[in-house]
């Protein structure tokens, strides 16, 4: 790769055109001098010039305004930093096979939405048969015992149902994000397993939800988060990497 | 009342009444089971009635404290009412307020009285809790007057807006302006972490936690605030909470006594979704339905949950088989069918081939199964991925199919869902979005019909027989209804009959018991209003041009 193709723009309809869209709300009286304050903010966010395509009274004190334009900015594509997957993807045969051999014994994996959150639809996903986007959740797995609890199961309720299955894996899902609730909820549910396992004993604690960073999981205490369109498939893999290694490490 | 010919599907009258006769064989030993049980939130329900309010310091509701001693001194299953106003005959106290704060303080022993003493009790618990019924009677009276006075929603279906900050003094202006915006029905979300709480707060909250608790003072806060727009607006804005949980009739009895106008009130939900014990679950539910029938109330059934967790497409017909229960349970417990807001939602995998029509099919059944209950239509939440381009089509879509099947309240889905809590341009592009819809399509279903052989009639067709299929999976069962439950065979999950929370807050009722709210409620009555007002002032504005 040469040094310029890290450098990219956005694209409109042009090669380095630098086309981007907004949308937001002031919170004004739709007037002329609106439509001038949204080019404005516009101008500050770096889209110059600012194309106000659409202003619209929302009420005798709101305007919403929709705006095209070009930025300048340039982003640098060597410079950005994500969590790539660092194990190899199994197929659910290679994960009974992995499991087998590094644990000979089934793989325990107990699930749950703490908190007061209710929507099971992610946790649901990875462990359900079901599955998603065409995968067959955990359960499908014949290596895997998984104990989903389902909704608004407490922290403690989950260290205890964790102890008594001897899980290996523990799996919390977070959908709302209300005040950070998914944060708030993630760090004491780490902090409990913490306190009451020794740190080598200690299941594997894996978070997912739509809205997590996958970058936090020192800050979150766990050993990995999940976002956005994670598989099952991927969960099990990562699983059986997780374990093998500290197999043989112990 | 409705003239409009809405049956289109042509569905096999033989198969429609077979459904019917299903679940009241499925339901009906549910009820006798409801009958033979009470709980301790049925029983403060009643304390509630008779008018006793307020906390004590801790917050604890003085319902609560009066009936943990009287259940530590009598038990549960005589009720609440004996021992608490013999007491009061006795002498123990001038009031309820003043019983429960001498009781909390161990200063008060009850005991069962029998013969006159009981007699007496009975009649003077019957006359104070009659006081309340007769408020909740006055209530409704009150908004028919106003429906009357302001104006109905010009329009059908109602339009509901949900507001959820956790604050109720943020909840009040933000209500207010939906309703400006075009909110017919306002709903106020619940703290999430409310339904597991065996107590109903006190007073006006502002700490709610994704939405605001559901307590007396908030409600009326929240209603004195929409009577105000109501004035404003020139037309009645319905306001809507949660009977569900482990306080199901004491929230009911409270939206009552404060002139709520909807409240969501599924059978199966608390027991599904929040793994509340089923029986405590069904003894709450039939108390609070039969609040619900006496106050006026419209019922949101919650079947749109069931298709969050299982398959649209696989799991229509457990929609309709839920449908049928609600309908069953609500009807015994004296609601008519322009209280039944039957859920049911448009959650199939865009990605699916047909998925509109077979939305439409879905549509359509609860239309023709249920020709004058209003149905509650909720929009897409599972396929919302953050793509609000392709969401607020999808909304299009799901706003489409409400005008096509006469939905009575549609619920405004957000393009934001899933991503986050509504903006105020989230809400106005919505509205507009439903607006469009109406104007264009709002009477398309006079011209619509669809093949009696095509796909949408046999789709129709198919989920409602294997709704009948499930149904007698259900009565296979041993127990029926509560192992069919307790096997998952509903949105997945499965709940036995003696697990789940609020199980200790359940008792056989003795050959002794009473309940005064009940006896009430069990007897017939006579209101202004059994049937919609709305109805006749609704078609005369909708033909205006």
């Amino acid at each position: 790769m040469t040094e310029q193709s890290h450098i990219i723009r956005p694209y409109g309809d042009t090669t380095g055109d630098g086309m981007v869209q907004a949308s937001f709300t002031l919170p004004v009286p739709h007037s002329k001098v609106a439509e001038g304050a949204a080019a404005q903010l516009a101008a500050k966010m770096g889209i110059e010039p600012a194309l106000v395509v659409h202003a619209k009274p929302m009420g005798p004190d709101f305007t919403f305004f929709v705006v095209y334009g070009r930025v300048h900015h340039l982003v640098d594509v060597s410079k950005v930093e994500v969590v790539e997957r660092d194990y190899p993807l199994l197929t659910p045969k290679e994960v009974n096979a992995a499991v087998k051999r590094a644990l000979r014994r089934r793989l325990t994996v107990v699930g749950a939405c703490i908190g007061s959150d209710a929507h099971t639809v992610g946790i649901d996903a990875i462990l359900n048969i079901k599955g998603f986007a065409g995968e067959k959740g955990l359960e499908y797995y014949r290596e895997l015992k998984v104990v989903n609890l389902g909704a608004q199961v407490s922290v403690p309720q989950l260290v205890e149902r964790a102890r008594e299955e001897k899980a290996d894996a523990v799996l919390v899902s977070q959908v709302v994000t209300q005040r950070d609730a998914h944060l708030l909820n993630t760090r004491e549910m780490s902090a409990a397993f913490r306190e009451s396992y020794p740190s080598d004993k200690r299941p594997l604690l894996i978070v997912g939800g739509p809205r997590f960073d996958e970058s936090a999981a020192a800050d979150l205490g766990v050993d990995r988060v999940f976002t956005r369109g994670t598989t099952p498939g991927e969960v099990a893999s990562y699983l059986v990497h997780q374990l093998a290694r500290r197999g043989s490490a112990a | 009342m409705t003239t409009r010919p809405r049956t289109k599907l042509d569905l096999d009258p033989a198969t429609v009444k077979e459904a019917r006769a299903l679940a009241r064989k499925t339901g009906r030993p549910i009820v006798t089971l409801a009958k033979k049980h009470t709980t301790v939130a049925v029983e403060r329900a009643t304390l509630r009635l008779a008018g006793l309010q307020g906390a004590d310091p801790d917050g604890t509701p003085w319902v609560n404290r009066l009936m943990d001693v009287v259940r530590a001194d009598t038990g549960l299953e005589h009720g609440v009412a004996l021992p608490v106003w013999d007491a009061l005959l006795r002498g123990e106290a001038d009031d309820l307020s003043t019983l429960a704060q001498k009781a909390s303080a161990g200063s008060v022993t009850f005991r069962l009285p029998e013969g006159k003493d009981a007699d007496r009790a009975r009649r003077a618990s019957r006359a104070q809790v009659a006081k309340g019924i007769k408020r909740i009677d006055a209530r409704r009276v009150e908004r028919e007057r106003l429906i009357k006075r302001h104006g109905d929603a010009p329009r059908k279906p109602w339009i509901y807006l949900i507001v959820a900050t956790g604050d109720i003094y943020e909840d009040i202006p933000q209500a207010q302006q939906a309703a400006r915006e075009g909110a017919d029905i306002i709903a106020v979300i619940r703290s999430t972490g409310q339904s597991l709480l065996d107590y109903v707060p006190e007073g006006a909250t502002r700490e709610g936690f994704a939405g605001t608790y559901a307590t007396q003072e908030n409600f009326r806060l929240m209603r004195a605030a929409l009577d105000e727009s109501s004035r404003e607006l020139g037309r009645y804005v319905r306001l809507t909470n949660y009977a569900s949980g482990l306080c199901m009739p004491e929230i009911a009895a409270l939206a009552g006594m404060e002139r709520l106008d909807m409240m969501l009130n599924d059978s199966m939900y608390g027991i599904l979704f929040r793994d509340i014990n089923p029986v405590r679950t069904f003894v709450d539910q039939r108390f609070s339905r039969q609040v619900h029938a006496r106050a006026g109330i419209i019922i949101n059934t919650g079947e749109d949950n069931y298709l969050t967790t299982a398959d649209a497409i696989e799991a229509a017909h457990t929609v309709t088989t839920s449908q049928l229960l609600n309908e069953y349970f609500a009807k015994e417990a004296g609601l008519e069918d322009w209280q039944l807001g039957l859920g049911h939602a448009f959650e199939i995998d865009p990605d699916v081939p047909d998925s509109f029509r077979l939305e439409l099919a879905h549509a359509m059944l609860a239309r023709d199964l249920f020709p004058n209950a209003p149905l509650k239509w909720m929009p897409p939440t599972r396929h919302m991925t953050g793509d609000i381009f392709k969401g607020y089509l999808l909304d299009g879509f799901f706003n489409l199919v409400g005008a096509l099947t006469g939905q009575g309240i549609l619920l405004v889905g957000m393009m934001t869902e899933a991503v986050v809590t509504p903006w105020i341009s989230d809400r106005d592009l919505a509205l507009q979005n439903v607006r469009y819809v109406m104007n264009a399509a709002g009477r398309l279903h006079e011209d619509f019909r669809p093949e009696p052989d095509g796909f949408i009639a046999n789709r129709a067709r198919q989920v409602l027989g294997e709704s009948v299929d499930l149904m007698h999976q259900i009565l296979d069962h041993k127990h029926g209804l509560l192992d069919a439950i307790a096997d998952g065979t509903f949105g997945l999950m499965k709940r036995p009959a003696d697990g789940g929370r609020g199980l200790d807050g359940v008792a056989k009722k003795s050959s002794a018991y009473y309940n005064p709210a009940s006896e009430i409620l069990e007897e017939p009555f006579e209101t202004v209003a059994a049937q919609p007002p709305q109805e006749p002032r609704r078609r005369t504005t909708r033909r205006a041009p």
